[in-house]
């Protein structure tokens, strides 16, 4: 049989860059098979992604040397127009992928290109259609769907080709936990239903690997570093090597001692077993139940919010919300997408007027009086993505430039924009231009130069969308390192489950406009009930927690939360 | 958001004719609209339009703002006209019947039937724009501009930028939130220069996030073989149904109406009260 996917020592060099960004790749693909392809940022992965479906050379030049063969058709024959045969490809940024006006034309829009009737259109429409559950939803516009859904479309969109082989960039980055899961199963069913062979580019390796996988490729700065099943590379116990993060429930067995040579079903936290497993547990909790539950000193509040209500034309999206953000704290707000986030943290930036309710600032007073621009002075908001709000060219007038619109003198404002330079660690840079920096400096640069009006409360939305584990991790350590040394109020709107118990104190559930919790981000995520509401996932730990019947979870979540 | 101006589904006859038919219709009516100066002519149009924006069933709140927005132009072109060429009716209708004043301004009959012609001439062709605009889905609008032989590249072009046009609307308020709160004040109670800098604040950001939004869409059109054939096929493409026969029977009914009253009046301009 052919190989799918078939690599032959292959180096490649950007036409833009001195030095090669993958070197001496040999990797076969057997016909069927499902391989996670995993690796920190700049490792190369996504330059891999992109020599196989064609968009190099059609869209970024460069010079190829070794062989590809994709499903024994030599690429070097092939425009990426016939590439998409064999191969088709779901992109990681759903929203701008879409191309069609309707989910409908979305789907049809490879069919529509190569001309067929308009008959076999409708029909291959409405077939994919019922397979991907999306009849009820042909006439609606792609945007307007919810994450899970906007998935299924672009799925369909490319499965319609009938591709042997499916190519997903980080399918994962812009999901809802629960819609990852759904997602993943979805494909686990169509992948056995329909042969085919699945490459999934992800970082986040504790969501993937509980579904199926036959192998995992590592890549680093271009170098093939593991390659393997996926139980082989956990055992390794040395993913941080790779720079992926360990699954949550292999970080506690960790912690407790436990060998992971004799372990047996790694990949499932739900039926791992292996021989010292159950005492090393009982140990550990027995260790911590213990300890005495440190209750957190009480803070003074800072922001108080009575009663807000907000409505869109006749539809409310809150009813009379309640809440109290307390002095130096750091605040996860989580709950499904389309569920108010955005909203909620928009009213309280000032961006938009509340209908009804008041909202009360400490030493402040009532802040409905206020415009944007004062408003801005004691709350600073960083939108999802850092495209958004550069408006300078160079990075030291970036931050300056809040503090000069305010007539804050030249001599004054310098030592201040040093020193939130220095912080953000792009000092050396700051005469340079904003288009050098990556994506995480970036953030950081719009983080800081919101920060040098030195608000008292801090919203950031999606900080680490679409950031690998090693980029999420530091601009979260920049985070709490900011809250820690200001004492500034954060509160972050997130997706990032390990990343909220890595980083928060404290977790506010909104769903449907309404507050459904205000708890420990380790005790959310033990909870089934209010976990389903939400769109999260269960944690991994509390799988393995009910399989050995550990009494406290939330607790042991706790404890590999704070490293 | 209810007050973006674009495409709204509906279920009228005018949502129902092909995109090629409507796109035809618009065009032709526009145009002969545009050249005629009988005012005859221009009050059945306009009569057209009107019971066309009831058919479309186009409510007042969508196109509240752009109807404003014109009335304004408007009312300014034809202060103008009288600014510029306070004599013009007189010139085209050759008679001159002054109702008072004297010398260069002196307001006569024929400006005022001329301005009234003007005033006629946007009462019709805006309808005529919005009910086009509104009932008109992109994707339909480009299979027509396709079938009365457009290419499809230039046709999808279009198609594209008008479904863009709704969220880069909501990218900007988005962006000049975001810059507000940095302090870019761009209210009524800031100098002028300082309100163009903080539109460039917004306007930078803007273009650089849809640069970026254009190239993703490009990509994502390559890799599902955009541009592989000569021609392409269209999910929402309308065939020609007897509706849009009808409809077309009657703009070049209404043509042929122009070219008569012409012929009849001995010129394009009519003038009743010589």
């Amino acid at each position: 049989m052919t190989l799918a996917i078939k690599m032959s020592d292959v180096t490649f060099k950007y036409d833009s860059q001195s030095e090669p960004t993958l070197h001496h790749i040999n990797l076969n693909i057997e016909q069927g098979e499902r391989v996670l392809l995993s690796g920190p940022s700049g490792s190369g992965k996504t330059t891999l992604g992109q020599l196989l479906n064609g968009l190099i050379p059609h869209a970024y030049q460069g010079e190829i040397t070794g062989d590809i063969t994709i499903n024994g058709h030599n690429i070097k024959d092939m425009s990426i127009f016939e590439r998409s045969f064999d191969i088709g490809t779901v992109l990681q940024d759903t929203d701008t992928q879409f191309v069609g006006l309707t989910v409908a034309e979305d789907v049809a829009f490879a069919l529509e290109n190569d001309n067929v009737t308009h008959n076999e259109l409708f029909s291959k429409v409405q077939q994919w259609a019922k397979i991907m559950e999306l009849e009820e939803l042909l006439r609606v516009a792609p945007q307007a769907l919810s994450g899970g859904q906007k998935q299924r479309v672009a799925m369909a969109g490319v499965l319609i080709d009938d591709s042997p082989i499916l190519l997903f960039d980080e399918p994962l980055a812009s999901l809802d936990p629960a819609s990852g899961h759904r997602m993943l199963a979805l494909l686990d069913e169509l992948q056995e239903k329909y042969h085919l062979t699945v490459i999934m580019i992800e970082h986040r390796l504790e969501d993937v690997l509980q579904h199926r996988l036959d192998r995992v490729v590592v890549l680093d700065r271009g170098v093939v570093t593991f390659d393997g099943t996926p139980d082989e590379i956990l055992k390794t116990q040395a993913l941080a090597q790779y720079g992926l993060a360990m699954p949550g429930y292999l970080q506690l067995l960790k912690l407790a001692g436990v060998s992971f040579d004799g372990l047996v079903n790694i990949t499932n936290p739900a039926q791992i077993t292996g021989p010292d497993v159950y005492d090393k547990l009982q140990i550990l909790e027995n260790s911590i139940s213990r300890q005495n539950q440190t209750g957190s000193p009480t803070a003074e509040s800072i922001l108080t919010i009575q009663q807000l209500t907000f409505k869109y034309g006749k539809q409310s999206l809150f009813e009379n919300i309640d809440v109290t953000l307390y002095e130096g704290e750091l605040v996860a707000l989580v709950g499904k997408n389309g569920s108010g986030k955005s909203t909620l943290s928009k009213l309280i930036a000032g961006f938009i007027k509340p209908t009804a309710g008041t909202m009360t600032l400490a030493g402040v007073g009532d802040l409905s009086g206020l415009p944007i621009k004062a408003r801005a002075d004691y709350i600073g908001y960083v939108s999802q993505n850092p495209n958004e709000m550069i408006t300078q060219s160079i990075i030291y007038d970036e931050v300056a430039s809040g503090l000069r619109l305010r007539g804050m003198s030249e001599e004054e404002l310098k030592p201040r924009v040093y020193e939130l330079l220095k912080l953000a660690g792009l000092y050396g840079m700051r005469e340079w231009p904003i288009t050098v920096l990556s994506y995480g400096q970036k953030k950081r640069l719009t983080i800081i130069a919101v920060l040098a009006l030195a608000p008292k409360i801090l919203i950031l939305d999606e900080p680490t969308a679409g950031q690998d584990y090693a980029n999420a991790q530091a601009i979260m350590s920049f985070v709490k390192h900011l809250n820690k040394q200001f004492n500034t109020t954060v509160m972050v709107i997130t997706h990032d489950m390990s990343l909220m118990l890595s980083t928060t104190d404290r977790a506010l559930v909104l769903v449907d406009g309404q507050l459904l919790a205000d708890l420990t981000p380790a005790s959310l995520l033990n909870d089934p009930h209010l976990v389903e509401q939400a769109d999260l996932s269960i944690t991994t730990v509390y799988e393995l927690a009910q399989q050995y019947g550990l009494s406290n979870p939330a607790a042991l979540t706790a404890l590999i939360g704070k490293g | 958001m209810n007050n973006i101006f674009g495409y709204q589904p509906g279920k009228s006859i005018i949502h129902q004719l092909s995109g090629g038919t409507k796109l035809l219709i618009f065009l032709l009516l526009t145009i002969s609209g545009m050249l005629s100066f009988d005012v005859r002519y221009l009050i059945l149009l306009m009569i057209i339009a009107v019971v066309g924006l009831q058919v479309a069933g186009i409510r007042w709140r969508n196109v509240s703002t752009i109807v404003k927005f014109v009335a304004v132009f408007a009312a300014m072109n034809l202060l103008l006209i009288y600014l510029f060429a306070p004599q013009y009716g007189v010139k085209l209708f050759h008679t001159q019947t002054i109702l008072f004043g004297s010398g260069r301004y002196a307001l006569t009959l024929e400006q005022l039937f001329y301005e009234f012609i003007v005033l006629a001439k946007y009462f019709f062709s805006l309808p005529l724009a919005l009910i086009f605009l509104l009932t008109t889905n992109p994707s339909e609008f480009a299979a027509g501009l396709n079938k009365i032989g457009l290419s499809y590249r230039i046709s999808y072009a279009v198609a594209l930028t008008l479904r863009y046009i709704p969220s880069v609307q909501q990218e900007f308020v988005m962006i000049s939130h975001a810059q507000q709160a940095r302090g870019f004040d761009m209210s009524s109670n800031v100098p002028l220069r300082q309100r163009i800098k903080g539109v460039f604040g917004i306007l930078m950001p803007l273009v650089f996030s849809s640069l970026s939004k254009i190239d993703e869409v490009s990509r994502s059109m390559d890799l599902r073989r955009f541009g592989k054939e000569k021609k392409r096929s269209w999910y929402y493409e309308q065939k020609f149904k007897k509706q849009d026969w009808w409809f077309l029977l009657g703009i070049v009914i209404l043509v042929m109406i122009e070219i008569l009253l012409i012929k009849v009046t001995g010129s394009r301009f009519w003038y009743p009260f010589s």
